[in-house]
């Protein structure tokens, strides 16, 4: 399985990720040398089903730092973007710490954990 | 319906002939970048990405790419020059506030799209309930998702859960039905029995209410809605439709409602 790719939203149009949170982790990203994906705002590429979506979705293992498993599944389910539940680990980060964030954004290894059905557990 | 620009793409290049970028610099382009609206593909290998950012060693651009200083002072423009260039989305002008529907939990039962008098919900061609009108939904206003009875309808901008896409529990399915009986608002078991698809229930919305009784039960719902939550923004409540419009849509949406939930033939 090839490694995973790394998706960071900085919700650019709310203030609902914690600014110390979201700039931590971007900064680390930053100095980690990793290579990843940024957007200014994924519920804006929902709402303009932004290519870009489809081909995150459909491009293997991916790691998302953005909010809620279940926001972030649905928001590329209404773009017609579906996630892997499989394949897809989101970190969220309105309840996570950066450091905890950052560590698993930069785990080699997968945790998948995008919700499903009804009253799953999201991590 | 999805807004039809796509957002400016660009790639943070640090590949061959560019140098690589101090952590503090990469850090202040990607927030600069990301405040413009721009997604950015921070690669040694850009792909078939248009316009690059970086420090590069000889500067100007190519056929299959622009490149763009990262150290130019005009930074913000030449991105804004590449946006329009690419025809792409301008950042900022489209509003941060729209449902999306949780599919695992929406059984369909089209409260919502009755209850909406903004026309933001229809139904697909499967007769499956979507969000067809984002732009028309009324910013801060979380109404239609205090009505659904299952919790399957978020705002990811919402402040608290399960709206925002926390967890739903059962103490939120409680709370959410003890707020508003939207069901009872509208009518009883009037759904309910639609859903089972019965004779006797299509019988009993055939005899739909009239518009009198349509704007009461609107208003009644979102006073109650306003009172209970608290989140209903006074400025929603006071743009509200014309009693008349508000009677003519809801109208439209009992229709839309029931053409959705009728037996097909």
């Amino acid at each position: 399985m090839p490694a995973p790719r790394i998706l960071y939203c900085h919700c650019q149009y709310a203030q609902v990720l914690p600014k110390e949170v979201k700039d931590a982790v971007l900064k680390s990203l930053c100095e980690s040398g990793a290579e990843f994906e940024a957007v200014a705002d994924l519920c804006e590429l929902s709402a303009r089903r932004d290519p870009l979506l489809k081909e995150l979705a459909a491009g293997g293992p991916l790691k998302i730092a953005a909010c809620f498993p279940r926001a972030v599944k649905w928001l590329f389910a209404a773009a017609a973007s579906p996630l892997d539940a499989a394949a897809t680990q989101i970190c969220n980060l309105r309840v996570e710490s950066a450091e905890a964030a950052v560590a698993a954004l930069l785990d080699p290894s997968l945790s998948p954990n995008l919700p499903s059905g009804t009253n799953a557990p999201q991590k | 319906m999805a807004l039809s620009e796509s957002t400016l793409r660009v790639a943070l290049y640090e590949g061959t002939g560019a140098k690589s970028l101090s952590h503090e610099k990469r850090f202040e382009t990607l927030k600069q970048l990301l405040a413009q609206g721009c997604s950015v593909r921070r690669a040694a290998d850009p792909g078939d990405i248009a316009v690059w950012i970086g420090d590069f060693e000889s500067g100007g651009g190519s056929v299959e790419h622009t490149c763009i200083p990262v150290a130019q002072e005009g930074l913000s423009e030449a991105v804004e020059a590449s946006r329009k260039a690419a025809s792409a989305a301008p950042a900022g002008q489209w509003k941060p506030w729209f449902p999306v529907i949780d599919y695992d939990r929406c059984t369909n039962c089209m409260q919502c799209l009755s209850f909406c008098l903004f026309g933001v919900y229809g139904v697909d061609s499967d007769r499956k309930l979507q969000v067809q009108n984002q732009d028309n939904c009324k910013t801060n206003c979380p109404a239609c998702s205090r009505v659904c009875p299952e919790a399957a309808i978020l705002f990811p901008k919402y402040k608290a859960g399960p709206i925002n896409g926390d967890v739903v529990s059962d103490a939120d399915l409680e709370r959410e039905k003890m707020k508003v009986d939207i069901s009872a608002l509208l009518g009883g078991d009037v759904y309910s029995l639609l859903r089972e698809r019965t004779a006797k229930a299509q019988s009993r919305f055939s005899k739909e209410r009239d518009a009198d009784k349509a704007l009461a039960e609107r208003q009644k719902c979102l006073t109650k809605l306003a009172a209970l939550s608290a989140d209903i923004p006074p400025e929603v409540l006071a743009s509200l439709p014309s009693p008349e419009e508000i009677a003519r849509r809801a109208q439209e949406a009992a229709a839309k409602a029931r053409a959705a939930l009728a037996p097909e033939n």
